[in-house]
Formats: structure tokens, sequence, C-alpha cells
């Protein structure tokens, strides 16, 4: 489904990745860790068609497609996803008037008719209760003074909706205390099928008890030193960053 | 002359009138050498032959002019077609409140002591604008609320131009007299129906009493052959509250004179607008603040939307004289310039000469936040949309503080429809 392949990438002449290979299949679930400033962000940035990053080597493919040149609205349109760590506040938008726009604007890139007002208020109803979110929340204005736990509980409604194929959840945890951390994972596990496919990334194990992974990658100064399963993850906790670190010295 | 053929010339009005005239004789119409009209040129208007007074009268059916209304609340209506009152599509009242024409108020001698008291009272007299409709005015609305009358519907103020004539002069004279602990909501818009060259030329007195409550909406949208000088002046005793949220469309010139003048402690005075124009339209908020006395407010947020070779000017004084300590002002003033063709003019101005004062002005003129866009993009909507949509953002803002639900609604859908942004239900 993606498909990463000696990325490089860089910031103002900075180069931040430096030779990314990643395989998604549909059905799975990729777990993306590593320190502060190891170049997770910027993956996931890049994988979303950040036009502040530039890619200088290397390719990205969805379904088969290579998706480098398209726009970050092309990306979605195909059912790429992203989580931000950051979500941005758009005061005067509400939640509701928001989705709809982006159901609709995927909708009539595909040559698709408007959702009818009937079926999207449905579907908001549906998605809201499996994130346990009230529905005075739906009507606030974007992000606007939500609270970190809010903010990203939104995001995960926000994906509900869209339905991609490919999540790619940026730092979902953190700022969530451990009730919103468990909504935010039994969302995003009802939401997982044998089709579509997640990348978390994150600095902690502590999503990854609830999101369990197929796969853990590690990364490390703009590339994936260490693959494995699950129990990586937890050797991670166990021990730091430092002896990866180590080893990929020797 | 003016609503004066009905009335005696012996009568209070005729002096003030008189000397109004000898005012505009003296000044004419501001030029851009006035500091206050550096940025707006009337040239343009004046050089249509306007008539003052219409040589019939018109009368149009509801059905026609309905979606000028706010038409799904019960409200009050007094309606003005080329200036003249038209009863059959007014709701006026005398129960409990007063909604009814100047010329009414003028004449009957039960309203002689409020004419005596309020009219005329807080307009700057030495202005050419406001002086040339104290002489020619025929008419507009009365609207007077006693004490402690809390008034259940809102008062819709309009004021059509036919375009029957070449083009036509109109002045409208309103004026509001809010009693103590008296509470009123008012909609006030023009709008000509068809493209002949309309030029109002408004002035509105609001006086509120102590502990009264007015909240004033303008919504001008109206054609593109239309120009608006609206005066507003509104005075504010102790504990007052008062808001005007002007909302600027369309129109060919439109001027917002307006101005809060305090009279009282614990006053709370609210300017807000939403300015959203194209081609080659203009408007200009020239705003005034007069904090005289002490530990009172103010607030003022205005946002504008400038595409084409449109041009804005914002003009925002606020004046703290020196018995005026613990005041709060704030100012903010955000403009975006949709094309490299359009121009905002914007003059935030404090005058402070209290020391125990919190005041502050903001003003920007931005492109959007590139950020936002981003976001916008990753959830599939196009970088067109997107703009838009954050644009509509940036606008719709301002309605938080609008209190009537319907209102807010249909400038919602005025902004929405502006910036081309589909917006449907909320939940």
């Amino acid at each position: 489904m993606l498909r990463i392949e000696n990325l490089h990438a860089s910031v103002e002449d900075k180069e931040i990745l430096k030779g990314i290979n990643l395989d998604v299949k549909p059905g799975e679930i990729h777990a993306i860790m590593g320190p502060n400033g190891s170049g997770k962000s910027t993956l996931s940035s890049v994988i979303a068609g950040n036009e502040d990053f530039e890619v200088t080597k290397g390719n990205i493919e969805f379904l088969g497609e290579d998706i480098g040149e398209l726009a970050p609205e092309d990306r979605a349109h195909k059912g790429l996803f992203l989580s931000f760590q950051y979500p941005v506040e758009i005061p005067g938008v509400s939640v509701t008037n928001f989705i709809k726009t982006a159901i609709n604007e995927t909708r009539r890139a595909k040559g698709l008719e408007d959702m009818p007002a009937n079926e999207m208020l449905k579907m908001i109803r549906e998605k809201s209760e499996l994130l346990e979110i009230d529905r005075k929340f739906l009507s606030r204005s974007l992000n606007e003074g939500f609270s970190g736990g809010e903010k990203k509980r939104n995001e995960i409604f926000q994906m509900a909706m869209l339905e991609p194929k490919l999540a790619i959840l940026d730092e979902t945890d953190s700022g969530l205390d451990i009730d919103a951390l468990r909504i935010v994972a039994n969302g995003v596990n009802k939401l997982k099928s044998k089709d579509n496919a997640v990348v978390v990334i994150t600095h902690y194990q502590r999503l990854l008890e609830y999101i369990v992974p197929d796969f853990v990658h590690v990364l490390l100064n703009g590339r994936i030193v260490k693959s494995g399963g699950k129990e990586l993850a937890f050797e991670l906790e166990e021990k730091g960053y430092d002896w990866i670190k180590q080893e990929v010295e020797v | 002359m003016a609503f004066e053929n009905r009335v005696d010339v012996n009568h209070a009005v005729h002096d003030i009138r008189t000397q109004a005239i000898k005012v505009f004789e003296e000044k004419g119409f501001p030029t851009k050498k006035d500091e206050a009209w550096k940025y707006t040129s009337l040239n343009a208007l004046l050089k249509n032959d306007y008539s003052v007074f219409p040589e019939q009268e018109s009368s149009i059916e509801f059905n026609d002019i309905k979606k000028y209304f706010i038409h799904d609340i019960d409200s009050y209506r007094i309606v003005f077609i080329d200036g003249v009152f038209s009863s059959h599509l007014s709701e006026t009242t005398h129960e409990g409140i007063d909604v009814c024409t100047m010329g009414a108020a003028l004449t009957k001698p039960k309203y002689q002591l409020v004419i005596e008291n309020y009219f005329n009272k807080i307009v700057d007299k030495e202005d050419s604008l406001t002086a040339l409709n104290t002489a020619f005015s025929r008419e507009g609305a009365f609207i007077n609320v006693p004490k402690g009358k809390v008034v259940q519907k809102p008062i819709q103020v309009l004021y059509f131009s036919t375009g029957k004539e070449s083009a036509q002069m109109v002045q409208p004279r309103n004026l509001v007299v809010v009693g103590e602990n008296a509470y009123v909501q008012i909609i006030e818009r023009h709008q000509s129906l068809n493209l002949n060259p309309v030029l109002t030329n408004a002035v509105t007195e609001i006086h509120t009493s102590k502990r009264g409550i007015v909240d004033y909406y303008k919504i001008q949208n109206d054609q593109e052959s239309a120009s608006l000088i609206d005066n507003t002046y509104i005075s504010q005793q102790q504990n007052s509250h008062a808001s005007v949220h002007t909302f600027s469309f369309g129109g060919k010139l439109t001027r917002n004179n307006l101005q809060f003048l305090h009279k009282g402690e614990y006053i709370n005075s609210t300017l807000k607008g939403v300015t959203i124009i194209e081609d080659k339209q203009h408007v200009d908020h020239s705003t005034l603040v007069q904090h005289a006395t002490p530990n009172c407010e103010s607030h003022q947020d205005y946002k504008g939307i400038y595409g084409d070779r449109s041009t804005g000017v914002f003009n925002g004084r606020i004046i703290v004289d020196k018995e005026a300590q613990k005041t709060n002002g704030f100012q903010q003033n955000n403009n975006i310039l949709v094309s490299d063709k359009a121009t905002i003019n914007a003059k935030p101005q404090l005058e402070i000469f209290a020391d125990d004062v919190k005041c502050s002005h903001g003003c920007t003129i931005g492109q959007l936040d590139e950020e936002a866009m981003y976001y916008l993009r990753t959830r599939g909507i196009p970088k067109k949309e997107a703009r838009a949509l954050l644009m509509y953002a940036f606008a719709n803002n301002v309605l938080e503080s609008v209190k009537i639900p319907e209102v807010k609604a249909r400038v919602n859908k005025l902004i929405a429809m502006k910036l081309g942004v589909k917006i449907g239900f909320d939940l």
C-alpha cells in the first residue's frame, strides 16, 4: 500500500531524512519510534505532502502510484490521512462545517455528488459516538480552545469520517490522559480493517499497549536502523534508545 | 422645506434646521483636504444630479422586497420607500414602546419633550454632512423605549430606493431613545432596487440611559450603484451597554461614521465590523470612542477582506480624557488583501490623557496562515477552497457577539456567498 524507497528529505538545505525504506501492506499496523529529533514528524509531513520539506532523493509510492509530486489535497483524495501532533486552531469554522467540506471536496475530486445532509448527519452521529464526542463539541470552532485530549480525539473523529486507506498518527498519544488515550485507541482499533493500514509515530511505547503494532521500526538520525515485532517496543521502553545507538555505531 | 411642511415654523426644530443650513453652506461637502476624508472621495458621487424629493410616490409589494428583511423572525418594521414612510409595509406600534416615524414624533405634542431633550443633541453640529441631513431630512424612524421596557421583538428599519428618478438622494434621520433598564435590538438596512444612482446620507442618534442596553445591526449589501454615508452617534449613561455591528458587503461607496460618547461610569461599548468587498467598491469605517468618564470599556473589532481594486479605510480613534481613569479601550483591525490591486488604509489613533488606563490596538494587513492552509489541504480541501474557508473563518469569527440568531445566520450566509464557500447545516 505504501512503499517508501531510499527517501531523503531536507528543510532549508538541512538533510533530515537520510534514506528511509518502509513497506506497509493493507491490514498492517506499523509503529515508528525514535527519540526527539530523529525525523519522525518530518517523515509524516513528507508523506502527507508538506511543501516546507524538499524530497531530494528516493520515492514514495501509494497504492502503486508515485505520489511524490502530488499536492496534499490530492494525496488525501487517494486515501491518505495524517493525524497532526499539533492540530491547527481555526476560529470561525465549526467542526461540522469543516468535516462536511472535507468530505464533499474529496467526493467531488472523485466525481461524486455531495453527500446528502441526512446521510452526513447519520455518519457524524455514529462516528462521534464511537469516539465519545459530545454533540456540543461539534458546533464549536475547529480546535479553538480544545484541550490536548479534545484535539486528538477530534483528529481521530476526522479520520473516522474520511475513512482513509492509510492513516498516519503523529504523536497522537502526546497530551492525552489515560482515559482519552483509551478512547482514541479504541476508536482506531474499531476503524481498522484488513483493507486499511495504520502507521503510528510515537516517542513512547504507551500507545502501543492499546494499538498493537505488527511491526516496530526505530528511526534514528534520519534512518530506520532497526525493525522488529511488537516486542521491540517493550525493549525500547525498558532500555531506552541508547543501546540501539551503540549497536548502530558498532 | 422637508418635514417642516407639516411643522409649525415656530417649532424649535425650525431654528435647528436654519442653523444646520448655515453650517452646510459654509462648509459644503467634505473633500480630501479634510483630514477625516483623506482616503474617501465623494467627487465621483457628486457628479450626479440628484433629485432630493421624489416626484411621485411609489409603492412596492412586500413579496418583491421580502428577501431584504430578516423575515423568519417576529419583528416590528418601519419601512421607507424613496424616503417616504410606507404604512402598508410597516408594522409600527405605540403599545409600551413607540416605533413610528420622525414626522409623527416631530409634530405630535406628546413627543415634544423627547424631541426637545434628544433631537440633534449629540450629533457633531459642525459636520457638514450631518448638518445637511439635519437641514433637509424628510423622514426617519423614531424609536422610544421607556424605562424598564425590554422589547421582545427586534425592530427592523428599512429604506428602499425604487430608482424611479435617474439619480436620487435620500436623507433618513433616526432617533432612538432607550430608557433606564430598557433593552432594544435594531436592524437597519438601506437597499436600492435598481441600478440608478442613489446617495443616502443618514443620521442616527441613539441615547442610552442608565443600565439601558441597545444592540444595533447594520447590514450593508447594496447595489453597485448605491452609496451610503452613515453617521451614527451614540451617547451612553452610567452602566449602559451599546453595541453596533456593521456588515459591509456591497455598495459603491460606504462611509460609516460611528461615534460613541460616554456620559457616566461603568459603560460598555462594542463596535464590530465585517467588510468583504470587490470590484471598485469602497468602504470606510471611521470610528470614535470618547472615553470621558472613569471605569468604562470599549471593544472594537473590525475585519476586512478586499478583492479586485476595492479600497478600504479604517480610521479608529479612541480618546481617553483626563478624567477617564481606569478606562479599558481595545481596538483590533485585521485585513486581508486578496488582490494586489486592493488597498486598505488603516489608521488607529489613540489619544490618551489619563494615566491609569489599559488601551491597546492591533492592526494587521496580512496573508492567510500557511499552517492552517496545509492542515485543511491534508483533509482533502483544495487550495482555492481552503483559502476561501479560511477567509470565511476569519470574517465569521466576528459574529460571535451577534445576539439575534437569525441575523447571525443571515450574515453568515452572506459571508459564505461572498467568499464562494458552501456552508450548509450546523449541529
